[in-house]
């Protein structure tokens, strides 16, 4: 925010230009307050308990079942809730529900952060880059879908396979009930699963006031579906797809209120508005940038080309910058860049700057420095072991990404 | 590295002599060591059930949520909510471990890289035992995953390395290769310098 006070003060961003900036970004922070508050709420009326409920029985106390699960689920909150969903409310869900099976927790944590950045291409609201860039492509919401849905389980897929391999000693471990009903002989996979089920339901029912909401929560999950198709609607209809979001959040919210299973209060600190602001500030700051010479130096790396090679190395290039300063600068600094290319790039460069996050566990090259500068304490993973599994999914999951995005341009037509 | 077995003490050993034996609990694996420890372990020994958690898993929570640029409210990072449940899952499996035993035993809790973390615990000691990780469909080195292997080839102390169910038959082993040559970092002798 300061930053971007000094950029407008020392007339490297004209307030004009300022205020055009504030007015382009106004809408697409609208809709992400609202994705946020619709998250928030999922959340309070019981979703993610729900999900760690149906990956519990589901799983019957098998590892890999559970891995494909989490997968399932993890790619699909993501998609719909958004990253930030995955990562604050699904990811502590997903480690409980392994504890509780007695697995391992690893695999399904990690999965969980990969899965953030990775299965956030499907739809604009997945990710705050796309929501930046579904402005600039001019695309419809069914059109982006449509065309992003391929590289998506391209993407999902080649994690899963990865995953499966690389954490193959941590999920052959298996998981075992805590065993106190056992003695001496094991008993047969029928009968853990059994029990698994059994103690899934135990600890639902035990999990306090707020879990009284009765098995799959309904009433969410027809809202959440309502406004997936509310998105569709309205872009056909010409109205920006952002008042759908709004509509789905009134409606959870105006239920969760009426029986005071959340406040206003909790509701306005959802919707996170420093961060809105900051996002409003990065803006300024990477236009000011960009508009001081970056714009030249970055122009000529740009490929102007939208066939298979140039979208490739479009996404590539996209992925690098993402992995040196942050995804979203990143997106800022390369849409104004790409957007003359057409749609296409736009969504190559998508595909790089949420794909490619998951080469370090930070995101990126700056807030692992940052980070190591600040001595933060704790042990953080082994950064060898997450670089390496993020050798082994990036580039893969990037190519075929792009390939099947170059598949879908030709089929639906670019 | 070799399935060395408990040193029991002799008959005639005076039972004054406390021995330490540490178990390793881990996830998926630990009814197999309690079992071992149960049938193995002599009876004035003090055991130890030693479970470590990896301090990685809530790093890379937290580093998820670190990522996200300008999201700020650290009361939402996912990290420190991440090593409370672990915290409350290794007293649970502890506890279901003791129960198991149905032997006096101390319970231990670490934190960090899990087989240095066993490694560091293990100084000392009598006896660990612990389960092989791996794949476990065959006999072989493949059994062994990469955290009980590290603490089989680094372990300060006698081990006792047990399948966690059956061990399996011993035709799983494969057919000696035709032709036996020596492994790679064997160097033939060298030849004595004449005096």
């Amino acid at each position: 925010m300061p930053a971007a006070a000094l950029v407008i003060a020392t007339g490297a961003v004209t307030p004009h230009a300022a205020l055009a900036e504030a007015q382009r970004l106004g809408p697409v922070i609208g809709f992400l307050a609202a994705v946020l508050i619709l998250a928030h709420l999922c959340d309070v009326e019981g979703l993610f308990r729900a999900c760690g409920a149906w990956m519990a029985r589901g799983s019957a106390g098998r590892p890999r079942r559970l891995l494909a699960q989490v997968f399932a689920t993890a790619s699909a909150i993501t998609a719909v809730l958004s990253l930030d969903a995955t990562v604050v409310l699904l990811t502590p869900v997903v480690f409980a529900t392994s504890a509780r099976l007695g697995a391992r927790a690893k695999p399904h944590v990690y999965a969980c952060t990969h899965l953030a950045n990775s299965a956030s291409v499907l739809l604009p609201v997945s990710n705050l880059t796309n929501l930046l860039a579904f402005a600039a492509s001019g695309l419809a919401f069914p059109r982006f879908a449509a065309l992003m849905a391929l590289p998506w389980l391209a993407v999902i897929a080649v994690e899963y396979l990865v995953f499966r391999r690389f954490f193959a000693a941590d999920l052959d471990a298996g998981a075992h009930d805590s065993g106190t009903h056992d003695s001496g002989t094991h008993d047969s996979r029928e009968h853990d699963s059994r029990e698994h089920d059994s103690r899934a339901h135990d600890s639902r029912a035990q999990a306090g006031p707020a879990d009284q909401v009765s098995g799959v929560p309904v009433f969410v999950i027809v809202t959440v579906a309502a406004t997936l198709a509310g998105f569709v609607l309205a872009s056909t209809a010409g109205v920006n797809p952002a008042w759908a979001a709004a509509a789905g959040a009134a409606v959870l919210a105006g239920r969760a209120l009426a029986q005071r299973r959340t406040s206003v209060a909790a509701i306005g600190r959802s919707a996170a508005v420093p961060f809105l602001v900051f996002v409003l500030a990065l803006g300024i700051v990477v236009q000011a940038v960009v508009g001081n010479g970056l714009d030249h130096a970055l122009g000529p790396l740009i490929p102007g080309s939208t066939a298979l090679p140039g979208l490739l190395a479009t996404a590539a290039l996209a992925a690098v910058l993402a992995n040196l300063v942050n995804n979203l600068p990143a997106v800022l600094v390369l849409l104004p860049l790409v957007a003359p290319v057409g749609a296409s790039a736009v969504l190559a460069v998508l595909l790089g700057v949420n794909i490619g996050p998951n080469l370090t566990y930070t995101g990126s090259l700056a807030t692992l420095l940052w980070r190591r500068v600040l001595h933060e304490r704790g042990s953080g993973p082994s950064l060898a072991e997450f670089t390496r599994l993020g050798l082994l999914t990036v580039p893969a999951g990037l190519a075929l990404a792009v390939l099947a995005l170059w598949g879908a341009l030709h089929a639906i037509g670019g | 590295m070799t399935d060395a077995a408990a040193s029991v003490p002799a008959p005639d050993e005076p039972a004054a002599i406390s021995r330490t034996v540490i178990v390793w609990v881990a996830e998926g694996t630990w009814p197999g060591c309690i079992d071992a420890a149960r049938a193995l372990a002599p009876s004035p020994a003090a055991i130890v059930l030693l479970h470590a958690t990896p301090g990685e898993v809530a790093g890379a929570a937290h580093g998820a949520y670190a990522g996200l640029l300008g999201r700020g409210h650290p009361e939402r990072d996912p990290g420190p909510r991440l090593a409370e449940l672990a915290t409350a899952s290794a007293a649970e499996l502890l506890a279901a471990a003791a129960s198991r035993l149905a032997r006096p035993c101390t319970r231990t809790e670490r934190r960090g890289r899990v087989e240095r973390e066993v490694v560091a615990a293990a100084a000392g000691a009598d006896l660990l035992i612990l389960a092989r990780d791996g794949d476990r469909s065959r006999l072989g080195p493949k059994s062994l995953g990469p955290a009980s292997r590290f603490v089989v080839d680094h372990a300060p102390c006698p081990v006792l390395l047990v399948w966690p169910e059956d061990a399996p038959d011993t035709g799983t082993i494969p057919p000696p290769p035709p032709h036996r040559k020596p492994p790679p970092h064997w160097k033939p002798p060298r030849p004595k310098p004449p005096a």
